[in-house]
């Protein structure tokens, strides 16, 4: 059996056990409520993606930093770092959200609040990215770094030239699998009035009192960018253990 | 290249690795290391190499101080070669621009100059057809002779190779062998640590045996190989010489 026919069996099997019980719940779909607000799920699904996007860059630049800041030779930076990550993925994200909103985010007086929601969504998936480039830096061998200080590389070029282009090879599937992450928990930017995919239902929920009509098509929003991100990151994996071997 | 070494000591934690060793040559072209595993070649090739700083005393080529500090130690790593046993390539990169990256980010070429610059080596050393592959789809052998020109593209003072046959089989260790050869002829001064005798033999000037930590004896090659007053030494070569 192929792959894809593999695949398409269990998706038509899950579509036929959730349809039997949608319809033993005895649940009667309105679907007219919500159609007209759909201009409201498609902003909403578009705030998603330009919300995780920059939380993404961001988060690239500062996991990349803090990775760097892990290995390094100085206790004080290599600390802070190391506190960063753990702080991080030790707290929930909804704590952190309402942290930096209401008390950081007033304190310096920032009000934007999808500036403030990039910027804690990029802290929070920073602190995973940081493990991530960390452990692609540690997979480049001793003798990359030997080759690249006899050449008579600085540092910095060595990073720059020899471990870094590894390094991101190395990371990328699991840099995909991060984005994965970073959309689904974008979904708590709602709790901040961040106008995403999620706060979208909400609203529409609360407008039509059709529940299922107004979170399933925010699943299906979901799954739209997950799905093809999860696959591209399997394509990554396979790809470069190809061109490794 | 008159080599001193004085007092050098490295050690990892509590492992005395180089324990005062001295060493001497005349001005010579090329310096052979030898001596059993785990004697010490390595952590002293890294040291002449600039690669490793020694916890203590020093080493000078031709009255030059190689020296101690980041900033000397890069611009000394600079104007020498070194060939690693394991070739560490860049994997990302093709052959050719193996060998140009310390030309244009190092010493300055344009990348069209340094490929000019590159090209008769390559054809020399019959390594022009695989210039453009990957270190991946070279053999052993090609990736150690690409290492080898990647050490010499900046025309260096002198090269630095540690066992760079070790990892290789007899065909190929014998064409690695053969474009060191060349390399002497041509005049390259290098120090080169190998389990290679017969080849040892024919390309060393002078030859140091390195057990210990310490060098147990050092001189001409002829003298070290027929009749070196060290017990240790001749009983070395009788176990691998045939
Ligand atoms: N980075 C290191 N850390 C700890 N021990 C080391 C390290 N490098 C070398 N050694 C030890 O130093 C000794 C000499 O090693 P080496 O210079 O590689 O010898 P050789 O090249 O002659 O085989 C060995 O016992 C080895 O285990
Ligand atoms: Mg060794």
């Amino acid at each position: 059996m192929t792959r894809a026919l593999a695949h398409t069996l269990v998706v038509a099997i899950l579509a036929a056990l959730l349809t039997v019980a949608f319809w033993r719940s005895g649940y009667e779909f309105q679907w007219e409520g919500v159609w007209a607000y759909r201009q409201k799920f498609v902003t909403g699904w578009l705030t998603t993606v330009a919300m995780s996007l920059a939380s993404l860059v961001l988060s690239a630049l500062v996991g990349l930093v803090t990775a760097v800041g892990l290995r390094s030779r100085w206790p004080l930076i290599e600390a802070a770092a190391r506190v960063y990550v753990e702080l991080i993925r030790g707290t929930p994200l909804l704590v952190q959200l309402l942290i930096g909103f209401y008390v950081v985010a007033n304190a310096v007086g920032l009000e934007n609040r999808y500036v403030v929601g990039a910027l804690v969504l990029a802290l929070f998936s920073g602190a995973y990215m940081a493990e991530i480039f960390r452990g692609g830096l540690a997979a480049i061998p001793a003798g990359q770094r030997d080759a690249a200080r006899a050449i008579g590389l600085t540092p910095w070029q060595s990073l720059r030239l020899v471990i870094l282009p590894q390094a991101i090879r190395l990371v990328l599937p699991a840099v995909a699998g991060q984005l994965v992450s970073l959309i689904k928990d974008s979904s708590l930017l709602s709790v901040i009035a961040v106008s995403e995919l999620t706060l979208a239902a909400q609203e529409v929920n609360s407008f039509t009192y059709s529940t299922l009509e107004s979170y399933l098509p925010l699943a299906a929003g979901y799954l739209l960018l997950t799905l093809p991100l999860s696959a591209l990151s399997r394509w990554l994996e396979r790809h470069f253990a190809y061109e490794a071997g | 290249m008159e080599l001193v070494v004085k007092g050098l000591t490295q050690a990892f934690g509590a492992t005395t690795v180089l324990d005062r060793l001295d060493l001497t040559t005349g001005d010579i072209r090329a310096l052979v290391l030898v001596g059993p595993s785990g004697g010490g070649k390595t952590t002293l090739l890294r040291i002449l190499a600039g690669l490793d700083l020694p916890l203590e005393g020093s080493v000078s080529f031709a009255g030059v101080t190689v020296p101690r500090d980041e900033a000397g130690l890069l611009a000394y790593r600079r104007k020498v070669g070194t060939v690693f046993q394991a070739y560490n390539l860049f994997p990302h990169l093709s052959a050719l621009d193996n060998l140009t990256l310390p030309l244009v980010h190092v010493h300055g070429l344009s990348p069209a100059a340094a490929r000019k610059r590159v090209a008769e080596p390559l054809e020399r050393f019959k390594l022009a057809e695989h210039a453009h592959k990957r270190p991946s789809q070279l053999s052993g052998g090609q990736k150690q002779r690409i290492a080898i020109l990647r050490a010499l593209a900046s025309q260096p003072e002198r090269l630095f190779l540690d066992e760079p046959t070790s990892a290789l089989d007899p065909e190929m260790t014998a064409e690695v062998l053969e474009m060191i050869s060349e390399l002497k002829e041509i005049g390259t001064r290098f120090v080169l640590v190998t389990h290679e005798m017969g080849f040892a033999r024919r390309v060393a000037d002078e030859v140091a045996f390195v057990g210990g930590g310490k060098v147990v004896a050092s001189g001409p090659a002829a003298t070290m190989f027929k009749h070196c007053p060290e017990p240790r030494v001749r009983e070395f070569f009788a176990r691998i010489l045939p």
